[in-house]
């Protein structure tokens, strides 16, 4: 049985690459997930339906697995994101004042966006950079010995660019 | 393309040669200081002063002080420099005939250098990770020649059991016999085995994994191919972090050169020898290190563990004979079998051969990647090779293994480093991060923190782990706020002891060794929290008045 694309988008095109790749086989769940959640930024309801049918998984198992991992996010993401990495090292060099700080300045908490779409507050659980703690990623990009000041003075920029 | 020939234009590159390489860390320490632009810079002050024909600048792996980031080596002038930027370029350039540049110099005499053995990281700093070519000249490969063309599978088992060689992901089981195992295994009807590198590094604190994979991808092809040789497999499977995006994208790149070479694929080296990788993305899911929920996980669901036996040696994806070894284990392999198992155990202790890779970090001068002989003391690692406690602060404990080990005192500092002693600590020796904490860290607070960690990672299959750990975190938080009393306490032990005797994995089963080791080595700490209300390092905010 071949599933009907949710819409005329072409990043399905994607999506219907890996699937293919990997012969719509059920097993293949995660990696194509991946795939969704990288061409549409997170994994909306209909996406997984339309992986749900065309892998001939039931859409429980398909929900059961998403909201299984951590990675994958249901939610869209803001324009960018500040993902803290809260692993041992940088907790031990102050990682919960950095976030703190980040959570009063714009006024969010950990997993969620700020009201104008701008900015998506994340916690990692280790980045793999404990040499360079505290460390923060900010749109795909590891800044390394992090101050509170030099976060503030980022996220600034980052946020007043786009006003 | 043969491997010959691809050897012949590595001998002719080198001929045409350049006198000097200018080789530039491009892993991800140094690349979020931004090396690429220091590379870039170089690449230009060498055309600038027109020194192409005997300079190459080179992105190479990690080079070990990440600290010091962005790290420089010059090969010729045998120097490294620390804390390079876009501005010192021209400098270094200009400083090739004649003295290394002063200034930038790091102390490659210091004990973080000279105290180090290397066998996983002999090729970290020195090749490039995205070139065959690089691994090939390093003497890449010829550990699998060699299998291929003079050793019987039976022979490889032979070599690495000799060496001595135990499991790096943590549990140290011997290798050998691991691959023995899935060798002898009973096939099912479809006749396939497979091998699968377990690289969801996911302990907090350690990136040896990461730093392998991006700085010599193709020593863990290699490895894998051995054993998939040695056991008689065909596919492979490499489970790596999705949080890990360079590292995947360097092993892509390890896997097609790979293929395009000949040392993957069908008919490996013209021998009847086939193997094929592909890389699995994990999806954030700290659970999924456990064999069992790895598997799982490769399958396209949820990544829950299950019971053992069967272990997969026997039964493991689809169903199939399957070998799981960490990347560093696979990392060993090549070099055992091209100097043999008795070579490698000579280095180590008696039960423990070899070396590990730790990776430094948390409140110590030098943090990096280090790669030290099994059996050197920790004071040895904390105060000569990552040079001790900055400010003038006092150590007060070092945490290893992760969420599934324990935190070692100041009087244990004189305790070897190898699997039976750090276990008889209440510790592991787990993957390798090794976390120092001096005394403005709450021996309480770090209990928490692992707690909290296990108990979000908790995959919620078994009792246990799912309410055990929600449980003790809940008295935790308790005695970092002030509320808890002595009862509480009891209440936790008892709980500790349960959680670890019942549970189905090894997440939860270790889940109260942090706590448990802290409260063997700080019970002070605990007796503060609940009897004074008081944090001794001011980390917990105590929200509760003191009753009289």
């Amino acid at each position: 049985m071949k599933a009907e694309r949710p819409s005329d988008d072409k990043r399905w095109r994607l999506v219907d690459t890996t699937m293919r790749r990997h012969g719509h086989h059920p097993n293949s769940l995660i990696e194509v997930l991946h795939t969704v959640q990288e061409s549409f930024g997170y994994l909306e309801e209909e996406a997984l339906r339309y992986v749900a049918v065309s892998l001939r998984v039931p859409m429980s198992k398909v929900y059961g697995v998403a909201t299984f991992y951590q990675f994958f996010s249901l939610k869209p993401q803001g324009k960018h994101t500040c993902v803290v990495c809260m692993g041992t090292a940088c907790y031990i060099k102050g990682a919960q004042n950095l976030l703190n700080s980040v959570e009063s300045k714009m006024k969010i908490k950990p997993g969620e966006t700020t009201s104008d779409g701008e900015l998506s507050l994340l916690t990692a659980r280790c980045v793999g950079s404990c040499g360079l703690a505290p460390a923060v990623v900010i749109d795909n990009e590891v800044l390394g010995n992090v101050t509170e000041a030099k976060l503030s003075e980022r996220i600034g920029r980052l946020v007043q660019n786009e006003l | 393309m043969s491997s010959d020939q691809t050897l012949n234009q590595v001998n002719a590159n080198n001929a045409r040669g350049s006198e000097y390489s200018i080789n530039v860390c491009v892993a991800a320490g140094c690349l979020s200081s931004g090396s690429d632009k220091v590379k870039e810079s170089l690449d230009h002050e060498v055309r600038e002063h027109e020194l192409d024909h005997k300079c190459q600048v080179k992105g190479v792996g990690c080079l070990g002080l990440c600290s010091q980031g962005t790290l420089v080596a010059v090969e010729k002038q045998n120097v490294i420099y620390k804390q390079v930027t876009q501005t010192d370029a021209k400098e270094i350039v200009e400083s090739l005939d004649k003295g290394p540049v002063e200034r930038l110099k790091c102390d490659t005499d210091s004990p973080f250098f000279r105290r180090q053995t290397k066998i996983v990281l002999e090729n970290s700093g020195i090749i490039d990770p995205e070139k065959i070519e690089d691994y090939l000249a390093a003497d890449g490969y010829s550990g699998l020649t060699t299998a291929l063309t003079e050793m019987s599978p039976h022979d490889i088992i032979d070599q690495i059991s000799r060496s001595g060689l135990r499991g790096r992901g943590g549990a140290g089981y011997p290798t050998g016999l691991k691959w023995s195992t899935v060798a002898k295994a009973k096939l099912q009807s479809d006749g396939k085995k497979y091998v699968i590198c377990n690289a969801d590094e996911g302990d907090p604190g350690a990136f040896m994994d990461r730093s392998v994979l991006e700085s010599d991808p193709f020593r863990v092809l290699e490895g894998m191919a051995i054993a998939a040789y040695a056991t008689g497999a065909t596919h492979g499977y490499i489970y790596v972090r999705a949080e890990y995006p360079l590292a995947v994208k360097r092993l892509r790149t390890a896997i097609r050169q790979a293929e395009k070479n000949g040392y993957l694929g069908n008919n490996i080296l013209e021998t009847t020898f086939s193997f094929r990788i592909d890389i699995r993305l994990g999806a954030g899911a700290f659970v999924c290190g456990e064999e069992t929920a790895l598997i799982a996980s490769i399958e396209g669901k949820r990544g829950t563990p299950r019971p053992r036996p069967p272990y997969p040696a026997q039964s493991g994806l689809w169903g199939a004979p399957t070998l799981i070894n960490n990347v560093e284990t696979y990392a060993n392999v090549p070099s055992i079998v091209r100097h043999g198992g008795e070579w490698f155990a000579k280095i180590g202790t008696e039960k423990s051969k070899g070396t590990k890779v730790f990776a430094l970090a948390g409140r110590v001068r030098n943090t990096g990647l280090i790669e030290v002989p099994i059996g050197i003391s920790l004071r040895e690692v904390i105060y000569d090779i990552a040079g001790g406690i900055p400010d003038n602060k006092k150590f007060k404990a070092v945490q290893t293994g992760g969420p599934s080990g324990g935190c070692i005192p100041a009087e244990q500092l004189d305790m070897k480093v190898d699997y039976e002693t750090l276990a008889q600590a209440g510790s592991i020796m787990g993957s390798g991060g090794m976390i120092v904490a001096d005394e403005t860290s709450c021996m309480v607070d770090v209990a928490k923190f692992f707690m909290e960690f296990c108990m979000t990672e908790s995959c919620g299959k078994c009792v246990p782990c799912r309410v055990g750990t929600a449980q003790m975190y809940e008295i935790l938080n308790k005695i970092t706020t002030g509320h808890a009393t002595m009862q509480d306490l009891d209440n936790l032990k008892e709980l500790c002891a349960m959680v670890q005797s019942t549970s189905l994995c090894g997440l939860g089963q270790s889940s109260p060794n942090p706590v448990l080791s802290t409260l063997r080595y700080f019970p002070k700490e605990y007796e503060e929290h609940i009897l004074h209300k008081k944090c001794p390092a001011g980390v917990c905010k105590m929200t509760a008045e003191i009753s009289k």
